[in-house]
């Protein structure tokens, strides 16, 4: 497989803070990549290091093994889907997709055969001449996307691009992008402090927390086996157990994380942690109830599926027995 | 429209007719817009009496002889050439110092930047005779010989500050993101430039050149200050004012002065006919 992206030991400091840490990253060409992490965790950053619109301190940039650290961010094979579009709002859509093309000085002909193309790719055809302030937020989105994937870039940046949508058109989206990635074969290269859609849509996740890459991997890796507290903690819901209680509990050696959906309620069956906790509170989740448990120094949460079979009194303050198997928790470095 | 919104505020059922103006509402209107051009109308009126002393009420005849007059009147076309001839130097002086001062301060972040936003604005919110007086002894200072120049030099400094504040509002409005767009699209700084940063402020700086070209072209105070022996229209107009002869040629340059302000302002309303929504950021 070819490596599209390489970030090598880039570092990036603002005055005192330092923006990004020894970024590391490799990419494969076609791969949906994500970006995740709270805000101020470095990944818009790190996404414009890769554009070219803020310089390294240090570091390496490799775009399909040519360094590119000191092209400009006109000459870099990479095209960036902005946060808030940043559509040109003196031209029409038709301009606004049309701008590369007419920079690159492509013949006419050419130029209206490749903007029909495109446009009848994202629908939107017959909005050809409308100003980006008369277009819906989706559509703004749409035209935005066009006029990057016009250029057939190697990798496409998007930085937070469905940020402004609202759910339902965001999930809609979120589709149509897969499909587009899909269709094009394109490198994607995607910013999100949204996990859901991160987990969803990528064939891998980079966890960013103060400028530092956590964990790089695959959504499936990243829930079940996240290798620092920071990840565990950040993706799903999850339980953390510190070394101090693990030892005093449980006997066991290491802090370990645990998710909701492999604790047993008051179950009858033998298993490897046992422990005693009260229900201190309840959330009703439609198909199932988020129920937090404390003792005098843990907290769990587990997921609770009502079933036919099984009745639990749920009012708060109540003794259940929990209990889980050491397959399902995941040792954490301290 | 929001109607409705303003419906508890209005005490009787009229609130249900808003598009219906009340009577004094409407009188109101009629008397204000009245008062503001009465005295234009006049202006005009009496540039074609035949009575030269005084502003008799009707005029007591009608003739063109005025006009003939000022077209043969050497001192006020070179008062016109020079009013036109320091406004727009001065107004294409602002246009370059007012946007390159509102990029500078727009894009960078430094200690002291509050400061420098306040000297630069400064010049217009002093009144114009501490400016003129502080102009006319800093020449001194230096040592500049009263001249065109120095006039040109003294109407720029408050030139400027329109321009500045037009371009920097729309500056404002603008997203930062579309000229990194357009670099991500292959435009260097120099097509970035003349495709996407000057269309957008284009209609800023247009409308600031105007408004400069405007108050450069009727400023009084400050021209007084520093033109040392020159004759500028506004100046010239005062002197013929206050010396009462021939009084009518006054108004035929006034007339003269309503019908060429009033090119570059129809101008200006036509090109940003459509602009209201051109700043707004695609958010």
């Amino acid at each position: 497989m070819t490596t599209a992206l390489k970030l090598s030991n880039i570092n990036k400091r603002y005055g005192d803070v330092s923006a990004l840490l020894d970024i590391n990253l490799e990419v494969n060409d076609g791969e949906f990549f994500s970006l995740l992490g709270p805000s101020g965790s470095g990944k818009t950053t790190c996404l414009k290091v890769i554009a070219g619109f803020e310089i390294p301190d240090t570091g390496e940039i490799n775009l399909f093994g040519e360094d590119v650290s000191s092209i400009p961010p006109f000459n870099r094979d990479v095209n960036t889907v902005f946060q808030d579009y940043a559509l040109f709002p003196h031209m029409n859509v038709k301009d606004n997709i049309a701008y590369s093309l007419k920079i690159k000085k492509i013949p006419k002909i050419e130029q209206e055969h490749l903007i029909e193309e495109i446009l009848l790719t994202v629908k939107l055809h017959g909005y050809e001449q409308r100003k980006p302030s008369e277009l819906s937020g989706g559509q703004r989105q749409r035209v935005a996307l066009a006029r990057s994937l016009i250029n057939k870039p190697k990798v496409l940046l998007l930085d937070e691009p469905l940020g402004a949508l609202d759910l339902k058109l965001r999930e809609q989206m979120q589709i149509e992008l897969k499909n587009l990635q899909r269709q094009f074969q394109i490198t994607f290269i995607y910013v999100t402090h949204d996990q859901q859609e991160a987990m969803s849509m990528s064939d891998r996740i980079a966890i960013f927390n103060e400028g530092k890459i956590e964990q790089i991997d695959t959504p499936n890796n990243i829930y079940n086996k996240p290798k620092t507290a920071f990840v565990a903690d950040f993706i799903g819901t999850t339980s953390i157990i510190l070394k101090s209680n693990a030892l005093k509990y449980f006997h066991y050696e290491s802090s370990f994380s645990l998710r909701p959906e492999f604790i047993f309620i008051n179950s009858d069956q033998n298993h490897d942690f046992n422990i005693e906790a009260q229900i201190s509170d309840v959330q009703y989740q439609g198909s199932f109830y988020k129920i937090l448990f404390k003792t005098n120094e843990l907290e769990l949460t587990s997921f609770f599926y009502p079933k036919t079979n099984q009745i639990l009194d749920l009012t708060l303050g109540t003794k259940c027995k929990l209990s889980w198997d050491k397959k399902n928790i995941t040792n954490l470095n301290e | 429209m929001s109607q409705k919104n303003w419906g508890h505020l209005m005490p009787s059922k009229k609130a249900f007719n808003l598009k219906k103006a009340s009577l004094s509402l409407k009188l109101g209107a009629i008397i204000g817009i009245l008062f503001l051009h009465i005295p234009l109308f006049l202006i005009i009126l009496y540039a074609f009496t035949t009575e030269d002393k005084s502003y008799q009420f009707p005029p007591p005849g009608y003739t063109l002889k005025w006009f003939s007059i000022v077209l043969g009147r050497e001192d006020i076309w070179s008062a016109v050439y020079l009013s036109i001839h320091v406004a727009l130097v001065s107004t294409f002086a602002a246009i370059i110092l007012g946007t390159l001062a509102a990029a500078a301060l727009y894009k960078a972040d430094f200690f002291g930047k509050q400061s420098i936003t306040l000297l630069i604005i400064l010049p217009i919110a002093l009144p114009g005779i501490i400016t003129g007086i502080s102009l006319r002894s800093a020449y001194g200072v230096v040592g500049i010989p009263f001249s065109t120049w120095t006039i040109i030099i003294s109407h720029a400094t408050f030139c400027m500050v329109v321009v500045y504040n037009n371009v920097v509002a729309r500056l404002r409005r603008t997203s930062p993101n579309i000229i990194q767009a357009s670099m991500d699209l292959g435009a260097n700084n120099f097509q970035t430039f003349f495709y996407i940063i000057l269309p957008n402020l284009g209609t800023a700086i247009l409308a600031g050149g105007m408004l400069a070209f405007a108050l450069s072209f009727d400023e009084v105070i400050v021209t007084t200050f520093t033109a040392g022996q020159q004759t500028t229209l506004p100046i010239w107009m005062l002197s013929e004012l206050i010396r009462p002869r021939q009084r009518p040629i006054t108004n035929v340059v006034a007339v003269f002065i309503i019908c060429i302000t009033f090119i570059p302002i129809l101008y200006a309303s036509y090109v940003t006919r459509n602009t209201t929504d051109i700043e707004g950021s695609s958010k």
